[in-house]
């Protein structure tokens, strides 16, 4: 089709906002999202005015009419949604993109903004007496309940099938924290961690301890993104949006992919697919990236499905530091949903641009671009970003 | 107690499952065109996208795919059993069909009653059943009786 159009460097990140990430905030989620995108438009040095797309994710609480009416938007001509939460971070990227591309909006703002104490915070403990939808009819009734459940009992089979352990589990927690703990504005900046502390932690749900799960915070992260025409005329150093995918298999689940032919095979390989396809640089070209990590065993997950490695040798890659900074491929440079901030994964997306623009407190030289991805345990996306 | 969640069992996807359990029988869904077993059951086959599908009785042995055991704070359905194991168990005569489940060590025992020590990987389980509602009965799984419960 000689009228497709192709996404690769058309669209640029211009702007990026985050509140301060806490416990017990005082401001509303309402707030919260409103103070993010108010920095991120003063960080491209664009008005609210000039916004005419609104992204988020399904678990977001705070309307696109909210936000355009508290920030006097004018006239919103694109707004989307991403269903499965934290599946879908990147997938608010890959919308703005093509919400541009194709001549939607010029201007398009992706956030979240969640309070633990909101209204939708922690969908498990809203359960009902009784279950509607397939996906919680065969699990709840027999105590799966909470996603940690869901993953624990996935990873028990991958420790089963490939050899891994919780000290691969332990490698994980460890490098994101002592990348956090450069970063002044996560929450664990001031906590260092060492495996002795890891394998002192309760259990949550065994094979899963405490520090296998992300945190539990409040705050909201926000981008902006245009034309890359228009990206040049803006405040900051563009960063290109150079790939954007989408992907799910059929029959694949969210979390708890137990039904399927191949529960071990990742859930980003179609996403892993699509992304690789569209992009110039290749797996093997990757000197940063920015995993979802909102349990610890995710990240095996997606370094297998991005072909960072081969199937089952997500554990290993871990060993001698090798998603640590000055690692073979230094994972979540800002400390992650583990120990920055839990913002259902927008952290990466920050943490991504802020490589590169070369201003991350976990700065990897010459990294040219960077790989970030949203949960794989479920229909996933995934972007490249370059500078 | 507090109540656990439990699903409708007039749903007309599922309706025939929960049927069968009511009679203390395990079944899973095949295709009226291809012959297919699926579960969870859903309106199409997913194999051949027919729209027929028929019910048909699983033996109810299986083994241990995976599992889990669940610590607190969790629903308060579940708060007072923790720690208790989460099984997925994959039927013996189709293999590819796998079950979210509860290991219990005798019917009707509560499903924290079997130790974590005496879960592994690939141990031989049994169907029971357990009225938990007037429409709902739920299948659970037992160790094989010749399988002990030594740790
Ligand atoms: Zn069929």
């Amino acid at each position: 089709m000689t009228d497709t159009i192709f996404l690769k460097d058309r669209t640029a990140i211009v702007g990026i906002g985050e509140t301060a990430f806490g416990k017990a905030m005082a401001q509303s989620e309402e707030q919260l999202a409103c103070m993010a995108i108010k920095a991120a438009l003063d960080d491209a040095g664009i008005s609210p005015s000039e916004v005419d797309g609104l992204c988020s994710l399904n678990m977001e609480n705070v309307f696109q009419h909210d936000i355009a009416r508290d920030l006097g938007m004018k006239e919103v001509t694109y707004y989307a949604q991403m269903p499965a939460g934290g599946h879908g971070g990147c997938g608010t990227v890959g919308h703005a993109a093509m919400a541009i591309a194709t001549g939607q909006a010029n201007v398009v703002v992706g956030w979240r903004s969640r309070k633990r104490s909101g209204r939708a915070s922690r969908v498990w403990a809203q359960l009902e007496q009784r279950i509607q939808g397939s996906r919680d009819t065969w699990l709840r009734p027999w105590g799966i309940i909470r996603p940690v459940d869901e993953v624990g009992v996935m990873y028990t089979r991958y420790m089963h099938e490939f050899g891994a352990t919780r000290d691969h589990l332990a490698n994980v927690a460890l490098a994101f924290r002592s990348h956090a703990n450069r970063n002044s504005n996560a929450f664990m900046y001031a906590k260092p961690m060492s495996r002795e502390d890891y394998f002192a932690a309760r259990w949550v749900s065994e094979p899963l301890c405490l520090f296998d799960c992300c945190l539990e915070t409040d705050g909201a992260i926000a981008f902006v993104v245009t034309s890359s025409e228009r990206a040049r005329d803006c405040r900051t150093r563009p960063v290109y949006i150079h790939a954007a995918a989408q992907g799910f298999d059929g029959g694949s689940a969210i979390l708890a992919n137990y039904f399927t032919a191949d529960p071990m095979r990742s859930q980003a390989a179609t996403c892993a697919k699509s992304l690789w396809r569209q992009s110039d640089f290749r797996a093997s070209d990757i000197k940063v990236a920015q995993f979802y990590d909102a349990f610890t065993p995710e990240v095996f997950f997606t370094l297998e499905g991005y072909g960072f490695c081969g199937r089952g040798e997500g554990a290993a890659f871990t060993e001698d530091g090798g998603i640590a900074l000055g690692g073979r491929l230094p994972v979540n440079t800002g400390g992650g949903s583990l120990s920055e901030v839990y913002l259902h994964g927008f952290n990466m997306i920050s943490e991504g641009v802020k490589q590169m623009r070369g201003s991350s407190t976990g700065q990897v030289d010459n990294a040219d671009c960077c790989f970030v991805s949203s949960s794989d345990l479920g229909p996933t996306s995934a972007v490249v970003l370059r500078n | 107690m507090t109540a656990i969640p439990l699903p409708y069992g007039d749903d007309p996807d599922t309706k025939g499952f929960w049927d069968a359990t009511r009679d203390k029988r395990l079944v899973v869904q095949r295709c009226k065109a291809c012959s297919h077993c699926q579960f969870p059951p859903h309106p199409f086959c997913a194999q051949c996208a027919h729209d027929e599908t028929e019910w048909v009785e699983a033996a109810g042995r299986g083994q241990v795919w995976s599992f889990g055991i669940a610590h607190g704070p969790t629903l308060p359905g579940f708060q007072n059993l923790v720690p208790y194991p989460m099984i997925v168990v994959e039927l013996e005569e189709r293999p590819h069909i796998r079950m979210v489940g509860s290991l219990v060590a005798a019917p009707d025992a509560s499903i924290n009653s079997v130790p974590a020590s005496a879960i592994r990987i690939g141990l031989p389980v049994d169907i029971t059943f357990t009225a938990v509602s007037d429409d709902i009965t739920l299948p659970r799984w037992m160790p094989r009786a010749s399988e002990s419960l030594k740790p």
